[in-house]
């Protein structure tokens, strides 16, 4: 309850439509997405968390963006068929028909109603676990807390749709960019071959800002230019009679959240959990098979879930500072800019901040469904902004954030060195979203090794000394290996 | 897919993969170069050397590169599907020069006169607009950009002659 005190100051309001608004905006606009607009926006907030409580504020701007994001991405599904956003192409399935069959508002208010209660299961179980999951993590050590970070990145290999190789490859990547620059453990200069521009490392905001908004602004140029999209209108009984029909769907809510919370704790992000819960849907509704031709059902279910799991990525991120998606990787950054060390610490040291963050998630979210539902023309008319206007624009907005970064103009080239290997990358099946936690979380989860190791005179049994660390340690092996498993699985069933 | 030259493969997907594994494997050796150059073992009383961590690092990537390469090896050329089609190389290339000119173009001219002719560039060349349609979103585009990052949150940009010029600085 304190929380809501903090949230609920007047400017502490005004950002949070603003971030949301903003957040709709990117994630509405081709190439600007949830993780690199909350990259391009950080620097911004520099000034801001200087001032008392100004750490409160910040945070609420960019996860009230992140919010904004999460909705904006169901507009250009439903309207034109494009997914603003990864993890709203599941919605497309069942939006898009719906959109050109007039339909639209229906789609739409079914999209963010459900997006809405996603978001709040998630951030209820945020409330009731997060303590529980810090009072617990208060007891760790170094060996623990790596444990921690070889399971989340364990995780990836084992649970990813792409080559575990891959992933392998683009997150040692992400390791290794980590490590360029000054060891933070002895003071030595690493891979930085003698330039200067190295010295203080590869930045994780420019990566951010290079691998999603350049790299899929070059993907979307290869489909071509043009938008074409349905008209749009919401009314208040479009909205009445959707709402009327939603209760209907319960079942479907109940366990794409529960599909979405899940999949936002371990770091699957939101992406495969909509798929999964749109999959899981079709395969429970009592007409699953007219799913893809226009079903209210089919757009509650992905929504649901996306929402749920971007919201529970934060629950990891605040407890363990171990973030669950991109997005999260990226204000997990932002907190540590600031000064504040993400982890069990942080209930302990600043609880403010903490319930803030928690209230400002209820508030957003209600936030986020009054924007949407006014204002959708008006951010549908965004994407009728031509590609050879709005792209450039983009571009150059790219540039400036990076640029901010470290005021450097270095940053500027590599972003453009990034956005080649984001496309690159993205063609070829190596998932970004393993790198990009790799550079955030290189430098702790080499530290917290390093600790261990000294713990233990370069033992690697510590890491199954105790019950706790070994169990943690084990199951990031069996993940690890789980491609491998379920391979030899499908051999010997293949070859009795 | 027509039979035109834009429809034709640039590159196939094979080769993309065995250039990107490459690349991989490249990287990964610098980084086991460098670890080596600050020692990868053990010290008394310091624990790991500054090269521990990365050396191991480096050595995943250059692993994980020999198993994809072996991987894009294997497939047949006549399975292989196009990475990218002629028209689509062209259209990707017509964004990605221009934006690697421009981002050289910050260094000397700041961040304000280059956007302009950027935006410029792309809505005359690309949109096909008129001069006065391009002359004005350009310039409004990044006065707009001026007020909210100089002016609103009070972060400079980097500036050129062309902003000396107007009195900027």
């Amino acid at each position: 309850m304190h929380g809501f005190g903090v949230a609920l100051t007047p400017t502490n309001l005004v950002l949070m439509f603003t971030g949301v608004i903003l957040g709709v905006i990117i994630g509405v606009l081709p190439g600007l997405g949830g993780a690199n607009g909350v990259a391009i926006l950080l620097p911004l907030t520099f000034g801001m968390a200087q001032s008392p409580g100004g750490a409160t504020s910040a945070i609420i701007l960019l996860s009230c963006i992140y919010w904004g994001a999460l909705f904006g991405g169901a507009i250009t599904s439903i309207l034109f068929n494009i997914p603003g956003e990864p993890w709203s192409v599941a919605t497309t399935f069942d939006g898009y028909p719906l959109a050109q069959q007039g339909q639209a508002g229906t789609a739409l208010t079914a999209a963010f109603t459900s997006s809405f209660i996603g978001a709040f299961v998630a951030v209820v179980m945020i409330t009731f676990l997060s303590p529980l999951v810090a009072g617990f993590a208060l007891e760790f050590g170094p060996p623990e807390f790596f444990a921690v970070y070889l399971l989340t990145f364990c995780a990836f290999v084992g649970t990813s749709k792409e080559p575990p190789f891959k992933t392998v490859a683009a997150m040692m990547l992400g390791f290794a960019l980590a490590a360029v620059g000054t060891d933070t453990v002895t003071g030595t200069l690493r891979l930085t071959f003698g330039s200067t521009h190295l010295l203080t490392g590869f930045d994780f905001l420019v990566a951010v800002i290079g691998l999603f908004g350049i790299g899929e602004i070059l993907l979307t140029l290869e489909e071509g230019l043009a938008f074409r999209g349905a008209k749009a209108k919401i009314n208040l009984r479009v909205v009445l009679d959707t709402w009327k029909e939603l209760p209907r769907y319960w079942m479907t809510s109940l366990r794409s959240s529960a599909v979405g919370c899940f999949m936002g704790i371990v770091p699957g992000g939101a992406t495969p959990a909509s798929f999964m819960s749109y999959g899981v849907a079709r395969r429970f509704s009592p007409d699953g098979d007219k799913f893809g031709t226009g079903k209210v059902e089919g757009v509650v279910a992905p929504e649901t879930a996306a929402h749920a799991a971007g919201t529970s990525a934060l629950l990891p991120m605040i407890t363990l500072g171990v973030p669950g998606s991109p997005t999260a990787a990226v204000l997990l950054g932002g907190l540590m800019i600031w000064g504040l060390q993400p982890g069990p610490l942080l209930f302990v040291e600043q609880k403010d901040f903490v319930w803030g963050l928690i209230a400002s998630m209820y508030l957003g979210n209600i936030a986020g469904l009054i924007v949407v539902l006014t204002c959708v023309p008006l951010f549908a008319a965004i994407l009728r902004v031509p590609f050879s206007v709005i792209a450039p624009i983009i571009m150059v907005i790219c540039a400036i954030g990076s640029f901010t970064v470290k005021n450097a103009i270095f940053d500027v080239w590599m972003m453009v060195v990034f956005g080649i290997l984001g496309y690159l990358f993205k063609k070829l099946q190596y998932p970004l979203a393993p790198l990009v936690l790799a550079i955030v979380l290189g430098d702790n989860a080499e530290s917290s090794f390093r600790q261990a190791m000294l713990m233990s005179q370069g033992d690697l049994s510590i890491l199954f000394s105790k019950k706790l660390v070994g169990f943690m340690t084990t199951l990031a092996l069996l993940l690890l290996f789980w491609p491998l498993v379920t391979w030899a699985l499908g051999k010997l069933r293949g070859k009795p | 897919m027509t039979q035109g030259g834009e429809g034709r493969p640039a590159f196939s997907r094979k080769s993309a993969e065995i250039a990107v594994a490459a690349l991989f494997f490249i990287f990964g050796a610098i980084v086991i170069y460098d670890s080596a150059r600050l020692g990868v073992g053990w010290q008394e009383v310091h624990g790991p050397r500054p090269g521990y961590f990365p050396f191991y690092i480096g050595l995943l990537i250059c692993v994980s590169a020999v198993v994809n390469l072996v991987r894009a090896l294997r497939v047949a050329p006549e399975k292989s599907s196009a990475f990218v089609h002629v028209g689509q190389l062209r259209l990707v290339l017509a964004v990605l020069i221009p934006t690697a000119i421009y981002a050289a173009l910050v260094t000397w001219f700041g961040i304000y006169a280059s956007s302009v002719l950027f935006i410029g560039f792309f809505m005359r060349w690309l949109g096909k607009y008129p001069w006065w349609k391009v002359v004005l979103v350009s310039v409004l585009t990044v006065v707009v950009f001026y007020v909210v990052f100089e002016i609103w949150f009070k972060v400079p940009l980097p500036k050129g002659p062309v902003e000396s010029m107007l009195g900027l600085n």
